[in-house]
């Protein structure tokens, strides 16, 4: 009542004073109701142990859920990584091999060339174990 | 220099006492949350403590307050904007609740009725104001501060509070049935 009574006294407040009076006391009663409100609301029991955890037990696990993904992402990328890099390994040494396999074939086919080659050089150039013989029939042959 | 530092900080303490509870009503009527009010009013006297030095006395302590109080209201609606605002949603109540505090004093039952339908209905009609119009009306006929006050406290002149008081009123007005 005071409060409304100390407005309403106020010089120059045009406006409170060209109210009616239904609004007069339906303003005041609001700040009453206001006050008693806001009284209220300072004097209860305060709810700070109980909220806290909870947020904190919330930002933990935003956290967690955070460096959780952050980690599984990174670490699968590692991984995708790593297995390119095994997989390129392992095809570029299926490679050398069948490049040094191949490599030997044709050493080992250069090899047996060279001594074929070598055979039928020899056995053009020294006459054959049975070629007197052979002859010395053909003389008596003729004879 | 130290001694100044001790007298200082008993003045500080002697100004959150007087005007915590009005800083916090203030709050709590522009926001209709409790906790957010709470949290406000203590970053308000944070505030206040950190510039306590600067504060030259120029205003009274409570226009100061009040105008440090007002910009992190604002600022708390600008953030909220960017944010998820399901929080401050889901605590806050409607304007109207102040009706169940409304001390019955000498009225009877009838008239305690009329009394808080009415001031529900002014409770919606404030929060149906836009934010200028309601934290000038708040500080006048709540916080019963001067329209000087409430100029120095809004960074409005006087000429605006009045207009944006004017406007208010008659939206009051209007939803409590009178004509404009």
């Amino acid at each position: 009542m005071s409060g409304m009574d100390k407005a309403g006294d106020r010089s120059g407040v045009s406006e409170v004073a060209d109210k009616p009076d239904e609004l007069d006391e339906a303003i005041r009663d609001f700040r009453l109701g206001v006050h008693g409100w806001s009284e209220a609301a300072l004097s209860r029991p305060r709810t700070v142990v109980a909220s806290a955890p909870r947020r904190i037990w919330r930002l933990a696990l935003g956290w967690t859920l955070g460096c959780a993904l952050v980690v599984g992402g990174v670490s699968g990328g590692l991984y995708e990584q790593h297995q390119r890099r095994e997989t390129a390994r392992v095809v570029a040494a299926k490679a050398a091999e069948q490049q040094r396999l191949a490599a030997q074939e044709r050493a080992r086919q250069e090899e047996e060339e060279l001594l074929a080659k070598v055979d039928r050089d020899v056995s053009r150039e020294v006459p054959s174990a049975m070629e007197p013989l052979a002859r010395l029939m053909a003389e008596d042959e003729s004879q | 220099m130290a001694r100044a530092e001790e007298i200082a900080a008993e003045e500080f303490s002697a100004v959150v006492t007087e005007h915590r509870t009005q800083i916090f009503r203030f709050l709590l009527s522009s926001t209709r949350d409790v906790d957010l009010s709470e949290t406000l009013t203590q970053e308000c006297f944070m505030k206040a403590q950190r510039n306590w030095a600067s504060f030259r006395g120029e205003s009274s302590a409570m226009t100061w307050l009040m105008r440090i109080a007002i910009n992190l209201q604002k600022d708390h609606w600008r953030n909220r904007r960017l944010q998820f605002w399901r929080q401050t949603q889901a605590y806050a109540v409607n304007l109207d609740a102040a009706s169940e505090w409304l001390p019955s004093g000498e009225r009877s039952a009838e008239q305690q009725l009329l009394a808080k339908e009415r001031v529900r209905q002014v409770g919606q009609a404030v929060e149906g104001l836009s934010e200028r119009q309601r934290t000038v009306f708040l500080l006048r006929y709540v916080e019963e501060m001067e329209l000087r006050e409430i100029a120095q406290a809004t960074g409005l002149n006087e000429g605006t509070v009045k207009a944006h008081l004017s406007r208010a009123l008659a939206k009051v007005r209007e939803k409590l049935g009178g004509k404009r």
